[in-house]
């Protein structure tokens, strides 16, 4: 479950930074993006998957959340 | 030689990659990539930071390197402890060429190699006590050293000593902060963990030291400067910009940077990271807790400084903004000048780097400037992020290689036949040896600063003075010269 720093990039999309691996991604898509909630399976855009249980509200970004491997 | 095909690219590499045994040359093949800028994500074509192949030459270095040699080091008023045997300190001591203003050895240790030295006895019976006598007599004789770091040795981890332990007792003593560094040198694949450390002990043991005071009188135009290191007075010539736009720059990070600086940085309106790659964890770190935002920017050539001038100033006032123009306008003919000079002698010369942190795409834009053009490009330490951003710098076609090899870089050279090559120490006196024209591009062979409009005069007739240096005319022994008419032909057909 490693420690995942999120901020938004100029172009609105999402980024997703993995500090132990100094790994950077940006974010495809997320299964639940409302008002209310935010979370489930995140896909980056290199086909990693990954899950967080849905917060409600809607964390402010950048923010750390812990993730898990979604894909084996 | 003309610019090569996609197909003869690939070819090439096939061929390099041919003498590896079968494993290394799956492993390889997977860190040399034709460059296509239709690419999103470098993932795909090119993987990076992975252990380096055993039996081949790396030019790499450790991760003590990257937290003491390029993060701490510069850190002008503290004292850096090499702590461990003392060849690691001592040989990279003032190698990176951090110019810093002070007295060194009264207020400032930049140059300076402090080190535990340690002996056999130290590694059987731990040298704890040791680290502790050591920081006395530094506050004995450099009382005005504001803080101490610990940098770990590969021994440290190893033997498990307590640093931790050792800094809190002392720092408590002499009311400054010391920082225990785990930068050991075994640590990750490179260097670029090591910046990783480095930058996770500033967070712990520096960032936060002035919150909640507030003594300090901010304006709504503090900047700092993150990841230029001065190398030859780099920092120098892009805080002079940045403060005839009006801006205030509060910290250096950390290239004639003091410890204060760093403290204050929390309390700055934008950061401006010059090397992404080894500072941009601790620019997170800061937005996210200080809410503190940060752009990367490019001082390299008229061209990207104009462009990183404009999108700094956008993050201001119409003010700024309007200053920027000023600025651009101030040294547009001074650029021109210098263009009018050198392009002529540069113009269409082929150039290859193999650099590592930011260099391997930010110097390309002064390259096209002068009209010339980078046909192959790698880095030692990157990660996927670095190949993101290079990707759309470079041209279709062209070589890029990851944590290269020597053989593999030999190789390039001999088949691509570049005018100039931009690389580091290691492999300056191979390629000079082979009759290519060669620049350090590290710590800028002695030169610099190649930052700013200044710089960028510097680097303009450095690159000049390298590439048309008549020296290179000289390489054959005269009597293996081929007589005067076919010499001509020989120039004619290369
Ligand atoms: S790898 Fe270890 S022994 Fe070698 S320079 Fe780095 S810290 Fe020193």
């Amino acid at each position: 479950m490693p420690n995942v720093m999120i901020r938004k990039k100029d172009d609105g999309a999402l980024l997703f930074y993995v500090a132990k691996k100094d790994m950077e991604e940006t974010i495809a898509s997320v299964e639940t993006d409302t008002a209310e909630t935010w979370g489930g399976e995140v896909e980056l855009t290199d086909g990693s998957r990954w899950y967080i249980d849905p917060i409600s509200p809607p964390p402010a970004f950048p923010t750390t959340l812990r993730f898990k491997r979604a894909d084996g | 030689m003309a610019a090569m095909t996609r197909e003869e690219t690939q070819a090439l590499i096939q061929e390099v990659l041919e003498v590896y045994p079968e494993k290394a040359k799956k492993d390889r093949a997977k860190h040399l990539a034709v460059n296509d800028q239709s690419v999103e994500q470098s993932k795909k074509c090119i993987t990076s930071n992975r252990k380096s192949q055993p039996g081949v030459m790396t030019v790499r270095g450790c991760a003590y390197a990257g937290s003491k040699g390029v993060v701490w080091g510069p850190i002008k008023d503290m004292v850096h402890i090499s702590h461990g045997p003392v060849g690691c300190g001592q040989y990279s001591r003032a190698g990176r060429r951090n110019y810093y203003v002070g007295m060194t050895g009264v207020n400032t240790f930049g140059t300076m190699n402090f080190t535990s030295d340690f002996q056999e006895k130290d590694i059987v019976f731990g040298g704890d006590k040791k680290l502790d006598k050591l920081i006395s007599e530094i506050e004995t004789l450099f009382p005005l050293a504001k803080g101490i770091s610990v940098q770990s040795e590969c021994p440290i981890g190893l033997i498990g000593d307590d640093i931790e332990a050792v800094s809190k007792k002392k720092s408590k003593e002499l009311s400054k902060p010391v920082v225990p560094v785990r930068c050991e040198g075994f640590r990750g694949v490179s260097q670029s963990l090591g910046h990783h450390i480095a930058n996770d002990s500033i967070r712990d043991w520096v960032i936060g030291n002035r919150d909640g005071d507030e003594s300090f009188q901010t304006t709504p135009y503090d900047v700092a400067v993150i990841g230029d290191y001065n190398i030859g007075g780099d920092a120098w010539a892009s805080r002079i910009l940045l403060e005839e736009m009006g801006l205030r720059v509060v910290a250096q990070w950390s290239g004639d940077g003091t410890l204060s600086e760093m403290e204050l940085t929390p309390k700055v309106k934008l950061n401006l990271i010059h090397c992404y790659r080894s500072m941009n964890y601790i620019s997170r770190f800061m937005e996210e807790k200080y809410g503190v935002p940060w752009m990367e920017y490019n001082f390299f050539g008229p061209t990207k400084i104009a462009e990183s001038l404009r999108a700094i100033a956008a993050r201001f006032d119409e003010k700024i903004q309007a200053n920027a123009e000023k600025v651009i306008e101030k040294y547009t003919a001074e650029y021109e000048a210098i263009i009018a000079k050198y392009r002529p002698r540069l113009e269409g010369k082929r150039v290859m780097l193999y650099v590592g942190g930011l260099r391997p795409r930010h110097i390309i834009g002064a390259y096209e400037d002068l009209g010339m053009e980078v046909v192959g490009t790698g880095y030692e330490f990157a990660h996927n992020d670095d190949y993101d951003r290079t990707v759309k710098e470079m041209g279709d076609s062209t070589l890029l290689y990851d944590d290269v090899t020597g053989y593999e870089l030999e190789e390039f050279v001999k088949r691509v036949q570049p005018d100039l090559i931009g690389s580091g120490i290691k492999e300056k006196y191979i390629f000079q040896k082979m009759g290519v024209p060669f620049r350090q591009m590290h710590s800028w062979d002695y030169s610099g600063p190649y930052h700013g409009y200044d710089g960028f005069a510097i680097f303009a007739r450095d690159m000049d003075m390298t590439i048309n240096n008549p020296c290179w005319k000289s390489m054959q022994a005269p009597w293996q010269k081929p007589a005067e008419g076919e010499a001509d032909a020989v120039a004619a057909s290369a």
